[in-house]
């Protein structure tokens, strides 16, 4: 049993974004590069099931499409204990060109079970993993919580809207993952760190797709009015403004 | 052309969610001269799908099959895919949440159709279409234009007001099953959240941060939410620590809402906190330090002890309830 997980490289939240070209391109100075949270917690999930030889899953391989500056990005990977990494060489424009590199990459490297992040927490997207599947044709399921292995069989559970159902899928598949996925995201040691050097990165090379979507331009976020500040003795008068004024109740 | 609408359903009832899409939908139809279709699978009885006519759909699909009573994202989409094929849809619209989720991108496969999810608003322009979305957790928007001629979108919940737009009712009963090869999910077990106020589906929230000091002091925080009907949540330590369960969680790594009114009481507004919230149309903020980071995302600001301030709050409901 093989996973794979895709992981992106994004800013670090606390991250300020600035973007230059007229605000067509972002600001690359001083950004501090991340492995995406949810792709961590992905990838921390993958390694607890190759913990336990119960659940068959003998290597974790993690997938990226970039270029060799997200290396460091990968290598941290790779520290935290996936066994190798294939990274696609390629800026991707767009999720549907990202996914495409990746289902081609892939398709023939029988991987299981393909792990991916509910959303990149750049483009917000939460779209790359359901596209993947639809490329390799194979079965998925989103808003996954949890992914164990029993007797031979992925036993998911997904946070439907109101309820959360446990499913059986057949292999392979594409798990959508978020919150509940692992606790905490598993941290390098300095063995890993050690390790990491030499464990294989596999560079592909891209094929040519056409992106489906561009974006134009950013914008930033309308400036918030100050603050109002009452104090807390007029409780009162901030409900009435909630109800009379902004009429939210 | 036509613009088709998939409609989730919960146990063959809509929400609001779902008739903020219908009004969207409609829009952007008028907006390119096309019809609304409205698609729902499953069971669902007649005077539910009328709800979707009141609410501007020209014509309401529905399929019903018995190999169709849970959620299989491939088999699923073949068939919104064919409906989309069948009636000639250049645009498709979905809900940006667990369904949505699911099926647009497998749809934007399919049908080599761009995708842009979770948008807020109508489109900027339809030719060429370009649309607006939320970048970077909030930190920044983006003008996205979709270069291919089927356009899938999907809506980020409670970013558009429901538009009363009463069409006459006409609907088209499908009975059609998915390809056998195509459902490959089975359900073994369903746990169902009731008797609360559903944090996704919720207009107000009161949440509770580490300023509240220990689980013992929730009782006013729950009561503030019941008298308005809230849902309750709370930042991720406090679900950390136990004192919440972790469904209340919001932020960057927890539930990312857009509430009408967002309570932060002893929260202090950490960017992965603001990355789940910021999106809520108002949001009050309790907090014992005047220099608190919330306070910059707020409209409203209490500086006070929130096991202070909670009580007053609620009487000041109650009061207002009196009236
Ligand atoms: C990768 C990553 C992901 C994360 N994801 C999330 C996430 O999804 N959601 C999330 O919430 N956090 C997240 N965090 C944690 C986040 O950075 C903050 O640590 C967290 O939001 C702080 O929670 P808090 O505001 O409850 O607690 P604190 O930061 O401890 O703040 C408590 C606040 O209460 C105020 N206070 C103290 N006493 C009182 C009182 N008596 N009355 C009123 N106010 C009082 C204080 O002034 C302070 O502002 C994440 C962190 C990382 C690194
Ligand atoms: N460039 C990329 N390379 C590999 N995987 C990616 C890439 N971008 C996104 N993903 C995967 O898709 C998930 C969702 O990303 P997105 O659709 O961009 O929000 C991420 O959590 C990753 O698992």
């Amino acid at each position: 049993m093989r996973i794979l997980v895709c992981m992106s490289n994004v800013p670090d939240t606390t991250t300020k974004v600035k973007f230059v070209d007229d605000f067509k391109r972002l600001d690359n100075s001083g950004i501090q590069w991340v492995l995406n949270p949810w792709d961590e917690l992905a990838l921390t999930r993958a390694l607890e099931l190759k913990d336990d030889p119960a659940s068959g899953v003998q290597s974790v391989t993690v997938a990226h499409v970039g270029l060799a500056g997200s290396e460091p990005t990968i290598r941290k990977a790779l520290a935290i204990g996936a066994d190798d990494a294939i990274r696609i060489n390629a800026d991707a424009p767009d999720a549907y060109v990202a996914a495409a590199q990746l289902a081609e990459a892939i398709r023939n490297e029988n991987f299981d079970m393909i792990f991916c992040g509910i959303e990149s927490s750049d483009y917000n997207g939460s779209t790359v993993g359901g596209m993947l599947a639809e490329f390799l044709g194979c079965a998925s399921v989103t808003c996954v919580s949890n992914v164990k292995m029993d007797a031979g069989e992925a036993v998911i559970t997904r946070e439907l809207g109101g309820s959360k159902e446990v499913v059986s899928i057949a292999f392979p598949f594409v798990a959508i993952v978020q919150k509940g996925i692992a606790n905490e995201p598993r941290i390098a040691a300095m063995r890993g760190i050690m390790t990491a050097r030499t464990k294989p990165i596999k560079v592909v090379e891209p094929q040519s797709f056409d992106s489906l979507t561009e974006v134009i331009n950013y914008e930033m976020p309308k400036p918030r009015a100050a603050c109002k500040f009452l104090e807390a003795e007029n409780a009162a008068e901030l409900i009435s403004l909630l109800h009379n004024q902004d009429k939210v109740f | 052309m036509a613009v088709l609408i998939y409609l989730e359903n919960w146990e063959g009832k809509f929400k609001k969610l779902s008739f903020e899409l219908v009004s969207y939908a409609s829009k952007i139809a008028e907006m390119i001269g096309s019809e609304s279709l409205a698609l729902t699978i499953g069971k669902v009885d007649k005077q539910e799908l009328e709800k979707l006519a009141v609410q501007g759909a020209d014509k309401v699909i529905h399929i019903e099959n018995e190999k169709l009573n849970t959620l299989d994202d491939q088999a699923y989409t073949s068939l919104v895919a064919d409906v989309a094929r069948k009636y000639n849809a250049t645009v498709l619209v979905l809900s940006n949440n667990n369904s949505g989720k699911a099926l647009a991108p497998r749809l934007s496969v399919q049908l080599k159709a761009g995708l842009v999810s979770g948008v807020s608003k109508l489109p900027v322009s339809v030719s060429p279409f370009v649309v607006y979305k939320k970048v970077y957790s909030g930190k920044a928007y983006a003008n996205v234009r979709i270069k291919t001629d089927i356009k899938i979108l999907t809506l980020a919940q409670n970013s558009f007001e429901i538009i009363h737009n009463p069409k006459p009712f006409v609907v088209e009963h499908l009975n059609i099953a998915p390809n056998d090869n195509l459902l490959n999910t089975k359900v073994k077990d369903v746990q169902k959240l009731t008797g609360k106020v559903l944090l996704t589906d919720a207009d107000i929230v009161v949440s509770g941060g580490r300023g509240m000091k220990s689980p013992d002091n929730w009782g006013p925080l729950v009561e503030l939410a019941d008298l308005l009907r809230a849902a309750t949540a709370c930042s991720r330590p406090v679900s950390d620590e136990g004192w919440r369960p972790h469904e209340e969680h919001t932020g960057q790594t927890g539930k990312i809402i857009a509430p009408n009114l967002y309570f932060a009481i002893g929260i202090s507004g950490a960017t992965q906190h603001l990355a789940g919230i910021s999106s809520s149309k108002i949001i009050v903020a309790v907090n014992s330090d005047k220099d608190a980071p919330i306070f910059e995302a707020a409209q409203y600001g209490i500086v006070g002890d929130a096991l202070k301030v909670l009580p007053k709050l609620v009487d000041a409901v109650k009061e207002l309830k009196l009236k």
